[in-house]
């Protein structure tokens, strides 16, 4: 039987916040174990937890940029459980009043445009973190991250695919990068994944049993791991077994989903009001206020770019899909004299192909909108020509220096100079009669051979638009001697 | 009757303790007890009534997004611990990751 | 000179006037307390060596604080957190825990120069009414030492009582600082919830808990709380507004008061002869000039049920964390981390405790969550609007602290609900955050009686000024307990 895959995600960002979402300890990545912790976040006798304004700063921001509606009165609660990296063995979360509810986002997938439903945003604290390293008898527990604020983004179970949900996690991560709020990492575990799948035949209406697949956390194995998970659900119900609600995980070395835990040991969380913690009031003027501190989004951007740089629309989703490449365009632009699809042009191809090579991100790329755009503009006016231009682009993005320093330092300037150019010419002529001849027996191909070595002779530099006039007018003048 | 001995045994479980069955008896007794008592809570109306979870009603407790020098050197973090091992706190195994 | 005479302000005073340092005072007390605490078990650590230390340190710069408790020794309830001084909430789960860091109370009292000399004893994590269910040992009451001290914050109102500090911190959840108070004849204050932050008191039950003092005189009681209450960034629940000098409250002067006697405080359970001494002291109040009505607070019998669920829930929560994994007494053997839990916290928890998390995790578990917690917190509301009601009209609420004085030691009810329907008159006022204090007016059958006093939120000076005005009139000698 054919099967439609339901799958919705939940998804765990760290916000960028300089300290913990209940106290004072920085929540610098990558630090020596335990030693980015207080009482308050050890959960130690007597202690209390007083929240990061920040945190709320960014969690509406981030409610807002998913099409969010605002609880205005929104409050903490206790989800209570076990586990040792769990210093109080209660998380503290949002349970009934999460700070946005019935979002959501936008995707594009082969060309059409889906609206992928968010149920609910809401804060809390992450845990900390199990070492298992040390010998095969114990875990160690770090605890550096125990507090670190964390929003919990849960979809819908719009989604379709894997690929949707990969889709849909990329531009849940792009949005997330252009408020500012996380830096969603995956590989630092800034963002993390789980998904909710469910199998049901073609055209039935309610939803299959469900399974809970976590940490799919990396974009490699997003897509892998429910494909898999699709695949085992598939099967059972092919063979007539029924799929259990349980929780399973990816794991990436069998490249099997297995199972962690069975509904009957599901966890009963005794939700309930955190009575050290108050309500937040989320006023007008709060939300006003972060409104107004909301750059533009990437959806709105791509449609700007499409109408006001006539980018077509695959371009323009691309260079917008990175808010320090949308940056870099649009700086380009105002300094290029050109069209803009040129840029769109030079990006996507040679600045991300070296990106991608370098394995570096936009933001620590040598060359400045500002070189890029007067390298192209020498383009445009000629003084260097468009392969010349690749030698020049690879130079600015290694060293980082002027296109003009590049071109004087390697005397890459274009010749366009006719006397210069025709000494070359005649020079090239004189040495192929035979060639001349085929040309003017209409063989036109002669001229391409001729251009070429034009090209050698100068060493690349003839400005090829002249070559080719001066050309034709040279060969058809040229007589043979017999 | 409000609680069953299953109930008790499914509560030990979630409040991670464990009992003897004299023990259990006894608990099942107590909580009875209290919940029986706790029916005359049902003699109220409160269809239409707010909850009251904090007595003295506050809004927006918050603090600026500041490191403080409240952090503890490790050896303060790790000086009550059972045991630890590699500046960690230690546990048995656990296997679900 | 018997030391363990003075109150607060006769000791400040000596102290000021150079008749005596803080070293002599505080050496003094520390034997005397040695001494006691054969008969009285108050104490569950002693700091000799601490005490001595911080008294010399305030001698030495003496002029520099401003504080009346100044060179003054004390002790609080143990399950205050005190920066390298073992904190133990009597239980065995943190016998050995030795905290990193000072609650709120314990930095205010060392800044204030405050000498602390120990920690005293409690039901463990505040869970009783008899300071029995203590995993250490038992207090004794002053007065009788077949006799309970009550409790939770029986280490702190015997240690009173018997004359070893001046005055102490308790805590009081659903009464813990007033009735204890009330069974050793001093006085117990528990202001508004929140007037005291809370941060570094071992939560019991977070919405309910309140860190109050424990005197020998009304008038010490304000003096204590002029010095802890106050806003701290550290509790969230904290109310930043102005504290005021609440010994200017202490005029003796009630003539007007509007006095609020509610009939659901003189039901059966009340003893004939507390009622007969707290009907004493309600003439005395007339016969200041105040107007004595008799009021209902109709869902006072709804206290004791509501508040069996709520404050065993959020105990069932915050007694989550003691695992055996970070701080704490761990279970010798154990198979595995799941074990470890169970066998920890099984060893570590004494019954009652065991109890009560047992009954606030049923209550908050699916299925039941509003049957019991939704629907306790409901009837919270009406209790709350019970106090609204007479105080739009009454400027204190006035009645026993507890249906009977202190009794016999290991003499609980077999069934805990018995017991736990003892504190019907003090559960309100937690229930509520309204301001509560039980001060002591006459014995009935040698044991002592305290009358409580309840106010509006924040509105501890009126509570006071009752009380003192109260005080004055019965001439009860707080220091009899101390004569043995």
């Amino acid at each position: 039987m054919r099967y439609e895959t339901v799958i919705g995600l939940e998804v765990h960002v760290e916000l960028a916040t300089a300290s913990k979402i209940f106290c004072g300890c920085s929540t610098k990545f990558g630090q020596e174990i335990n030693t980015q912790c207080c009482p308050i976040c050890l959960g130690m006798p007597g202690v209390l937890p007083k929240l990061n304004k920040k945190v709320v700063d960014y969690a509406l921001k981030a409610a807002l940029a998913l099409n969010c509606k605002i609880n205005q009165e929104t409050k903490f609660d206790r989800k209570n459980y076990f586990y040792p990296d769990l210093p109080k063995a209660y998380q503290i979360s949002q349970y009934d009043k999460p700070i946005g509810e019935h979002g959501y986002i936008d995707i594009t997938v082969d060309g059409e445009v889906r609206r992928i439903g968010i149920t609910r945003i809401h804060m809390e604290e992450d845990a900390g973190k199990l070492l298992h390293e040390s010998d095969p008898t114990s875990s160690l527990i770090d605890l550096n991250r125990t507090g670190v604020p964390l929003i919990e983004i849960v979809s819908e179970p719009d989604l379709r695919s894997p690929e949707e949900a990969r889709e849909y996690l990329m531009q849940l991560r792009n949005i997330l990068k252009y408020i500012d709020v996380s830096d969603v990492k995956m590989e630092e575990g800034s963002l993390r994944c789980d998904a909710n799948i469910s199998l049901r035949p073609y055209g039935q209406e309610t939803f299959g049993t469900k399974t809970e697949l976590k940490n799919l956390n990396s974009f490699k194995w997003i897509a892998k791991g429910i494909e898999h998970e699709m695949a085992r659900q598939k099967l059972l119900l092919d063979s007539g077994e029924k799929v259990t609600q349980e929780t399973r995980r990816f794991d990436v070395n069998t490249q099997k989903t297995v199972l962690m835990r069975s509904k009957e040991e599901a966890h009963d969380y005794r939700y309930f009001p955190d009575p050290d913690l108050v309500t937040v009031e989320i006023s007008d003027d709060w939300i006003k206020e972060a409104k107004a501190s909301m750059p533009e989004l990437p959806e709105k951007k791509k449609i700007r770019f499409m109408e006001t740089y006539q980018l077509p629309e695959y371009d323009a989703g691309i260079i917008t899909g990175e808010k320090e490449l949308a940056q870099f365009f649009e700086d380009t632009a105002k300094e290029f004299r050109g069209e803009a699809k040129v840029i769109s042009n030079w990006v996507m191809g040679d600045l991300m192909r070296l990106l991608n090579s370098e394995n570096k991100e936009i933001s620590d790329c040598a060359v400045t909108a500002k070189d890029m755009a007067s390298m192209l503009n020498l383009i445009e006016d000629g003084t260097i020509s468009g392969k010349i231009a690749k030698t020049v682009f690879e130079e600015m993005f290694l060293t980082g220096k002027e296109p003009k320093t590049i071109i004087a330092e390697k005397g890459l300037v274009q010749i366009s100079d006719v006397s210069e150019l025709e000494k070359i010419i005649d020079e090239v002529i004189g040495k192929d009669i035979k060639s001349v001849r085929d040309f003017q027996n209409g063989n036109k191909k002669a001229l391409g051979f001729f251009m070429g070595q034009v090209m050698r002779q100068s060493g690349g530099k003839a400005n090829p638009k002249v070559v080719n006039e001066l050309l034709a007018k040279k060969l058809n003048a040229f007589e043979i001697k017999e | 009757m409000k609680v069953t001995m299953e109930t008790v045994e499914h509560t030990a479980k979630l409040a991670r303790l464990k009992f003897t069955e004299e023990e259990k008896t006894a608990f099942l007794g107590a909580m009875n007890d209290v919940l029986n008592y706790a029916e005359l809570l049902n003699e109220l109306d409160t269809e239409n009534i707010e909850p009251t979870s904090h007595p003295v009603p506050l809004k927006n407790a918050l603090r600026e997004d500041k490191v403080w020098d409240y952090t503890l050197s490790r050896e303060d973090v790790l000086k009550n611990a059972p045991a630890e091992e590699s500046g960690g706190f230690k546990v048995p195994k656990i296997i679900e990751s | 000179m018997e030391f363990q005479k003075q109150t607060i302000r006769q000791l400040s005073e000596m102290l000021q006037k150079k008749e005596l340092t803080a070293k002599e005072l505080t050496a003094e007390t520390l034997k005397n307390i040695k001494e006691k605490e054969k008969d009285i078990d108050a104490f569950l650590t002693i700091c000799e060596e601490e005490a001595l230390q911080e008294a010399k340190k305030v001698d030495q710069a003496f002029d520099t604080y401003a504080s009346p408790l100044k060179g003054i020794p004390m002790a609080l309830k143990d399950n205050m957190v005190t920066k390298d001084i073992r904190t133990t909430c009597a239980s065995k789960i943190l016998e050995n825990f030795i905290p990193p860091y000072d609650g709120t109370m314990a930095a205010r009292l060392k800044e204030r120069g405050a000498v602390l000399t120990g920690k005293l004893n409690l039901d463990e994590f505040a869970m009783g009414s008899r300071t029995e269910y203590s995993a250490m040992k038992p207090t004794k009451n002053p007065y009788d030492l077949t006799r309970t001290p009550g409790g939770s914050s029986g280490g702190s109102a015997a240690a009173v009582a018997s004359g070893e500090i001046p005055y102490a911190l308790g805590s009081d959840t659903g009464g813990s600082i007033r009735q204890p108070a009330s069974y050793c004849g001093v006085v117990g204050l528990k202001p508004t919830y929140v007037r005291v932050s809370r941060y570094g008191l071992v939560a019991f039950a977070s919405s309910l808990d309140q860190i109050g003092p424990i005197t020998r005189s009304v008038e010490d009681a304000a003096l204590v709380l002029n010095e802890i209450a106050g806003y701290d960034p550290m509790d969230s629940t904290s109310v930043n507004c102005s504290v005021p000098d609440y010994t200017k409250a202490l005029t003796g002067d009630i003539k007007g008061l509007k006095v609020a006697l509610p009939k659901e405080y003189f039901g059966e359970e009340l003893h004939p002869g507390v009622k007969e001494e707290i009907l004493k002291a309600v003439g005395y109040l007339e016969k200041l000039g105040a107007k004595v009505e008799e009021v209902s607070l109709p869902h006072t019998k709804y206290g004791i049920a509501a508040y069996y669920i709520i404050a065993p829930a959020e105990a069932s929560s915050n007694l989550a964390r003691y695992d055996g994994v970070r701080y704490g007494v761990r279970a010798k053997e154990y198979k595995d981390l799941i074990d470890l839990y169970e066998a920890s916290r099984s060893e570590g928890f004494g019954e009652e405790v065991k109890r009560r998390i047992m009954l606030g995790t049923f209550a908050l578990s699916s299925g039941y969550y509003d049957a019991y917690y939704l629907k306790a917190q409901k009837v919270r509301t009406l209790i709350k609007e019970d106090f609204a009601k007479v105080f739009a009209d009454y400027d204190v609420i006035v009645g026993p602290t507890a249906p009977a004085t202190a009794g016999k030691l290991f003499q609980a009810a077999k069934d805990p609900m018995e017991d736990y329907l003892l504190d019907v008159y003090t559960v309100p006022a937690n229930m509520a955050g309204v301001p509560g204090i039980s001060v002591p007016i006459g014995f009935s059958e040698n044991m002592p009686v305290g009358l409580q006093i309840f106010g509006r939120h924040f509105d501890e000076e009126t509570v006071l000024k009752t009380a003192f005005a109260v005080e004055q009139e019965v001439c009860f000698d707080t220091t009899k307990g101390a004569r043995r």
